[in-house]
């Protein structure tokens, strides 16, 4: 069977000012229709490049990718012209961005930027691209939405925004809907409202979901498998459950735990991980997290590869099976 | 609004309205007035971390700049250690900020990139004429070791730094005189989770140390109800909910609060999965033509009529001798008793 995705040995480095960037050092992962999955890492992790090589979108120069195949549906990505990937983009994978002011033209009305997009995947004419795009916009609930299509970005709030955002990616049905922090802009309230409208709008739909965000807590209950990077590298791969409550990568470990939970009544240090991520433009020999790893060993100072530990899972750390015990970040194994 | 045990009060606010004019026309005219605070009260005790949250645009910074008269306030009243600041003229309040400082949000842009380390945290020492220079590099240079900054870096730029560095500067330049009481705007909102924690951890270490104050604005409830001894919540202005941080968060009492913490993602996927959560409908109306009566009876799933009419005061609802929790809801007492989830149970 094929997947919907499968990204295979992706690498991607960027040029600047005469220094070699590796954003992205040979990631591999698969995603099956209608699956929703979640790319998680912090600022610098690789992955939203990860994405965006995916969609085609890396700006070359100085973007530039190294090696890999990105297949979706069988058919390489990388190796489409840019007529090609033009039709795959926005139709079949479409994207939503962060900033949802920012990804609007803020001098178009909504309207007319909604029936952009339909008419240049679909051959319908005005009137049934306007009909579709009336549609969208009350399918993400957007009030009025057959008045406010003559309205202006500015017009509409934050949360808004990010709503028409969504209705202009699923415009035409993609197969894959790649959301890159879609909600980190938006206060807590709305992010809430966007998190179950794109729930909402998954089982209606179908269609497979990337989330990608920094935010352990935020995609916990959103998706069904998470992918952690860290530095470029997928450290951790598990099912959304497992992941949570046996992580088996010190770096998954030490972020759970450096988040306070809402319902904690105590107030026990927080673990933090001691030190900074890696200079993405020195090469990296060894395990990338191993200068803030408590659990650091010799072995470490060879790249673990990212083996299978357990069913489902992935994990790129040499002492993987040692950490099944541990419960606190830094605790001796 | 203070008990006869709630004394020992740092700073106390009365009252206080922040109001920005909207000017029309050619003679810019006044046509009315966003009010960003509109009577907000509440004392911060010595030695306590106060939390204030709630959404963008509920005015919970415009609060802590009006507190430090960063930010002219409309009116209202502003008491530190004593003595009624809101009246100081410009002179006396200059004297006086060396006792109280800001941490801000952004470790990018709140530093001069032209600036060196040693002259970003030696400048309040000099404004303030603190010290011999001899003295004033001594201090530079304990304030990098207190907040974990490598002194031999001292004449090294922003930009050779991460941003949870930066924000160690920040932090050093606060305290570089001394002050007993901090703002703290969304101060770890713009780092990295696994650099939070450790920003998180100084800011407790330091506190504890040299005896800090703070006032800790956020709109990470996770992160507050951590780093807090009390909490503030605001609305469109004004404290809907105030009282001890496990009070707030376990007993919530005014339905906002309910909604605001059922919003917060859990991180632990099997709870996440069965919690009830109250999403709310639509967006914080606009601070310049507030609601009438309870400024969250439109989005409120148990609002009656007399919330659209009647504004409700902020008061206490602890009996004597319980610590005091502060609800501005008319139906507070019965969100206390019963653990009401469903719009249907109260009418």
């Amino acid at each position: 069977m094929t997947h919907l995705l499968e990204v295979k040995d992706l690498s991607v480095t960027f040029r600047s000012d005469g220094a070699v960037i590796r954003a992205v050092n040979g990631i591999s992962y698969t995603m099956d229709e209608g699956e929703s999955i979640a790319i998680v890492g912090e600022s610098g992790s690789g992955k939203s490049v990860g994405v965006l090589a995916v969609m085609g979108l890396i700006p070359t120069p100085p973007g530039r990718i190294e090696s890999g195949a990105v297949l979706f549906d069988g058919r390489n990505l990388l190796e489409l012209s840019e007529e090609e990937m033009r039709k795959v983009r926005g139709a079949e994978i479409a994207m939503v961005f962060q900033d949802p002011m920012t990804s609007l033209n803020p001098v178009l009305p909504i309207g007319l930027q909604l029936t952009e997009a339909i008419q240049t995947h679909q051959n319908v004419s005005k009137a049934a691209a306007q009909a579709r795009a009336v549609e969208m916009l009350h399918l993400v609930g957007l009030p009025n939405a057959a008045e406010r299509i003559r309205d202006f970005p500015f017009q509409f709030s934050g949360g808004q925004r990010q709503r028409i955002m969504i209705a202009m990616a699923l415009t035409c049905n993609p197969r894959l809907l790649i959301a890159d922090e879609p909600t980190t802009a938006l206060d807590v309230t709305i992010q809430a409202q966007i998190v179950e409208l794109t729930r909402e709008l998954q089982s209606k739909l179908g269609m497979a979901i990337i989330w990608i965000s920094h935010n352990l807590g935020l995609v916990a209950g959103v998706v069904e498998r998470v992918i952690v990077m860290y530095s470029g590298f997928i450290v951790e791969e598990a099912p959304v459950d497992d992941l949570y409550e046996r992580p088996l990568h010190p770096y998954t470990l030490g972020l759970l735990h450096a988040i306070p939970h809402v319902d904690a009544r105590n107030q026990e240090r927080l673990a933090s991980i001691e030190g900074l991520p890696p200079d993405l433009r020195r090469p990296i020999s060894g395990c990338p997290f191993a200068p803030r790893c408590p659990y650091r060993i010799t072995q470490c100072d060879t790249l673990p590869p990212l083996v299978e530990a357990g069913p489902g899972r992935r994990s790129a750390c040499w002492r993987w099976e040692e950490l099944q015990g541990v419960t606190i970040f830094g605790e001796p194994l | 609004m203070s008990t006869p045990a709630e004394t020992n009060a740092l700073v106390q606010v009365r009252d206080l309205k922040v109001h920005f004019p909207i000017r029309k026309g050619l003679l810019r005219r006044q046509v009315g007035a966003v009010r960003a605070v509109d009577g907000v009260s509440f004392d911060i005790f010595k030695g306590e971390t106060l939390g204030l949250v709630g959404e963008s645009g509920c005015g919970k910074s415009t609060t802590g700049l009006a507190i430090l008269r960063l930010l002219n306030m409309t009116s209202g009243q502003v008491t530190f250690d004593g003595q009624d600041i809101s009246a100081f003229p410009e002179s006396r309040m200059r004297a006086m900020r060396r006792h109280m400082m800001m941490i801000f949000q952004d470790p990018y842009s709140s530093l001069n990139p032209r600036m060196t380390v040693n002259s970003i945290i030696v400048e309040p020492l000099n404004v303030f004429q603190i010290g011999t220079p001899a003295e004033r590099a001594e201090r530079v240079r304990e304030l990098m070791e207190l907040v974990g900054l490598n002194p031999a870096f001292v004449n090294r730029y922003p930009h050779e730094f991460s941003g949870g560095q930066r924000q160690r500067i920040g932090i050093a330049r606060a305290l570089a005189t001394n002050p007993s009481f901090i703002v703290g705007d969304e101060p770890i909102s713009a780092l990295d989770v696994s650099i939070q924690a450790q920003v998180v951890n100084l800011l407790s270490d330091l506190k504890r140390k040299l005896g800090l104050t703070y006032l800790f604005i956020a709109h990470d409830l996770s992160m507050v109800r951590y780093i807090s001894d009390r909490v503030a919540v605001m609305y469109l202005g004004r404290v809907v909910e105030l009282s001890n941080r496990n009070t707030v968060f376990d007993h919530p009492a005014h339905p906002y609060t309910r909604a605001l913490l059922s919003a917060v993602p859990i991180a632990n996927p099997k709870r996440e999965r069965v919690r009830q959560r109250i999403i709310l409908e639509g967006d914080v109306p606009s601070p310049a033509n507030p609601p009438s009566g309870c400024r969250f009876h439109p989005r409120c799933a148990f609002a009656t009529a007399e919330c659209s009419t009647v504004d409700p005061p902020l008061r206490n609802l602890a009996t004597s001798g319980a610590e005091s929790h502060w609800v501005a809801c008319h139906y507070a007492e019965r969100f206390i008793q019963e653990e009401v989830s469903a719009p249907d149970t109260i009418a």
